[in-house]
């Protein structure tokens, strides 16, 4: 038996994630749940565990890979999906590309903007209606304004200036045929919340979290990590350091972080600590300019 | 900043405010100053902010820039709706629902005051109480945030005057009477300057209340939920249909009040059948006890028909099993109330369609005044009549947010177009 009088401020945004899914279950007809492997979806799927067993989750789950993403989290990926025992489709940006849906200037570039294309040809392919997300509003001044249950058009742009008022916790689900909701069950939590509860839950994440040695180059204020997409230029110098990863997302642009932390405890200390916004420090994407997720957001980007 | 105090979860609490005022009353620079003297300003945002405070030519930095907004804002020099802020203390995590002051004040504030328990209403002390001072207050108390607290801004400019600060409670405290906040707090500061936000500051000494974040950091919030009434709308059934579990149905849900134990006798509402609880589960754990506001998968002793939008709800005060009744709504689409039209009412896991069939009157938010109208449109605030196809189980907002609000759906463009607060039967 399990008895807590102590309300934490944990329980509260447990709470109120799980009930956010319960709605989506209950309203949508046909929801897909966006694995990537990253640390905020590992606690989506937690909450969907608490939400929904013993049954299975009334949805799949998806990942959009862009074919540049760390080993490690793939496979974590693969594995998590396998041990919950839940369907895990991909699609892939590759694809995207032989298409000729998505067309690059080169092959090291970035591909995150380019997400956009695969996510909305699979969310038509599957006639999905509802794509359950792990974004959270504390990550960028963008995410600040964005409801929990984000409507987006039929061609799955965001539009700042019309989005659905959102009071309580009643939140309207209903679409169109080809429009759907993108839905941030965590959107109140902190990146210092979501490690309190990994630790709390004992959540198993990818080990490019925790502070392992790794060949980085130094570059404008950044450690790029040293990849096939990712090689010196001509003055800079290949230094092996303990680092971690505060965001898995694609190799040509997620940098680590110095650190020494090599459990969830120790990056507790350290991101209480921390003076550096978790975008700010690891993702060149968004340092672009000062509008740049805001942009990516209108053309359907998570 | 000790590393220890702020990674120490078990004994903080979620604490959610609404601030209210404008640009002039100092707004933005008070929830700049409490992010940044509570150090939950990050080095690249404030790095950003004091460029742009230096290429602006100021002396210091700008710290309503901090709350800076969208690009399309930026472009067209205007703040959309709601924005939501966090920052951690030792002692509690907070969200600050941030809106602005502009044309759709109301709709903006009802929004961001929905999920609130405290409001900051600020004033300018050299302007005193204003028509949107009474405005902001009438608003979070009709949303019903059960704390208030006056912000008298600006100290610095009428000479951090006790007199003038007296006058201003004691004007205010007029009009606060009968608006029904459990709790009042006047609290003199400087938002520019820093008095009496964070730290105390050197210049009101004569102050002998806390400053302004130890006072949100402190306040007891553990008694605004309605403790009492077991309320628990059914949101979804869980039904594994696995060979081992061919006969688990668990009802999974909030608990919007009060509390349950393990034996307790359940009527499930309309219907009223009754059982008794079986198992409070949530994934690998199992309560003896759960409360407002848990979510859990209620399991129960018999086989009855439930589903969702069902209510259970234990001994304690009945709430009503109704087709028609009344409620203060605000009006929220730019397209107007269309008596011709049909809404859907969504009721905590309920949803119906509904009539307007009356409205008594509009209220004038700057006078109180109560005027007639055939017609609503953005930003009224109205007491109406409702009717709807199937019965709703309800209770009063003011004894029960939860169960006491809803939204109106077009059911043409799907958009959210209205917010109600269930009247109790007396009003």
């Amino acid at each position: 038996m399990n008895q807590r009088s102590y309300f934490t401020h944990l329980d509260a945004l447990e709470s109120e994630a799980i009930h956010i899914m319960r709605e989506v279950a209950a309203e949508c007809a046909n929801p897909v749940l966006l694995f990537s492997g990253g640390k905020d979806s590992v606690v989506l799927l937690r909450l969907a565990e608490k939400a929904f067993r013993p049954s299975h989750f009334p949805f799949p789950l998806m990942h959009i890979d862009t074919g540049h993403n760390f080993p490690e989290v793939i496979e974590f990926r693969d594995y998590r999906a396998k041990q919950l025992g839940e369907r895990l489709i991909v699609r892939s940006m590759e694809d995207s590309i032989q298409r000729g849906r998505v067309i690059l200037r080169s092959e090291n570039q970035s591909r995150n903007p380019f997400q956009a294309v695969t996510l909305l040809d699979a969310i038509s392919e599957f006639g999905f209606d509802a794509c359950i997300g792990g974004a959270r509003r504390d990550e960028e001044k963008a995410r600040a304004k964005e409801r929990i249950f984000s409507f987006r058009d039929e061609f799955g742009q965001w539009d700042p200036k019309n989005q659905r008022p959102e009071l309580w916790s009643l939140y309207n689900a209903r679409t169109h045929p080809g429009e759907n909701i993108r839905v941030f069950p965590i959107s109140n939590w902190t990146e210092l919340d979501i490690w309190q509860y990994i630790g709390q839950e004992q959540l198993e994440i990818p080990s490019i979290y925790y502070a392992h040695e790794r060949e980085v180059i130094a570059r404008n204020n950044s450690l790029l990590p040293v990849s096939y997409l990712v090689q010196p230029e001509a003055g800079e110098s290949v230094q092996s350091m303990m680092v971690r990863f505060r965001t898995v997302g694609d190799m040509s642009c997620t940098c680590p972080v110095a650190s020494r932390a090599k459990d969830v405890e120790e990056i507790i200390v350290e991101t209480a600590l921390t003076r550096i916004t978790e975008r700010g420090a690891t993702r060149m994407d968004d340092r672009t300019s000062d509008a740049s997720m805001e942009l990516r957001k209108r053309e359907g980007y998570f | 900043m000790s590393v220890v105090e702020n990674v120490e979860p078990d004994h903080a609490e979620l604490l959610r405010f609404i601030t209210a005022g404008s640009v002039d009353d100092g707004k933005s620079t008070l929830i700049g100053r409490l992010l940044h003297d509570s150090k939950s300003i990050f080095e690249d945002q404030l790095c950003a902010v004091t460029k742009t405070s230096n290429k602006r030519g100021m002396e210091r930095i700008d710290l309503s820039l901090f709350t800076d907004g969208l690009q399309a804002e930026r472009e067209q020099g205007i703040t959309i709706d709601v924005a939501y802020r966090y920052f951690n203390t030792p002692r509690r995590k907070f969200i600050i629902a941030d809106t602005p002051g502009h044309e759709q004040y109301t709709r903006n504030m009802v929004t961001g005051a929905s999920t609130a328990s405290l409001a900051i209403v600020l004033i300018d002390a050299r302007k005193g109480v204003l028509t949107q001072s009474r405005r902001h207050a009438y608003l979070a108390s009709l949303v019903g945030i059960p704390h208030l607290v006056v912000a008298i801004n600006k100290m610095d400019l009428v000479g951090y005057s006790r007199e003038i600060f007296k006058q201003i409670c004691a004007e205010f405290t007029l009009f606060l009477q009968g608006l029904g906040f459990h709790s009042i707090e006047y609290i003199p500061m400087s938002a520019l300057l820093g008095d009496m936000v964070v730290e105390r500051g050197d210049n009101l000494d004569w102050y002998s209340g806390k400053p302004l974040l130890d006072y949100l950091e402190s306040i007891d919030i553990g008694h605004d939920i309605n403790a009492l009434d077991f309320r628990f709308p059914v949101q979804w059934v869980c039904r594994p249909q696995t060979e081992e579990m061919r006969d688990f149905r668990g009802y999974t849900g909030r608990i919007e009040s009060g509390t349950i134990c393990v034996g307790d006798t359940v009527t499930v509402l309309p219907s009223g059948l009754t059982s008794r609880v079986k198992e409070i589960l949530l994934y690998n754990d199992r309560f003896e006890t759960a409360f407002a506001p848990q979510s859990v998968t209620l399991t129960i002793e018999d086989h009855l028909d439930i589903s969702r939008g069902d209510m259970l709800i234990n001994s304690g005060e009945p709430p009503r099993i109704t087709k028609e009744f009344d409620a203060m709504l605000c009006w929220l689409s730019e397209q107007a109330f269309d008596p011709g039209r049909k809404y859907i009412i969504k009721h905590t896991t309920r949803t119906v369609k509904g009539l307007i069939t009356r409205i008594d009157y509009r209220v004038d938010i700057n006078t109180m005044h109560q005027e007639p109208v055939n017609i609503l449109t953005m930003n009224d605030i109205a007491r109406i009549g409702i009717k709807v196809q199937q019965p709703l189980v309800i209770d009063a907002y003011a004894k029960n947010r939860g169960t006491g609000c809803f939204i109106l759906i077009d059911e043409v463009s799907n958009n959210t177009v209205a917010a109600g607060m269930i009247c109790s039967l007396e009003s």
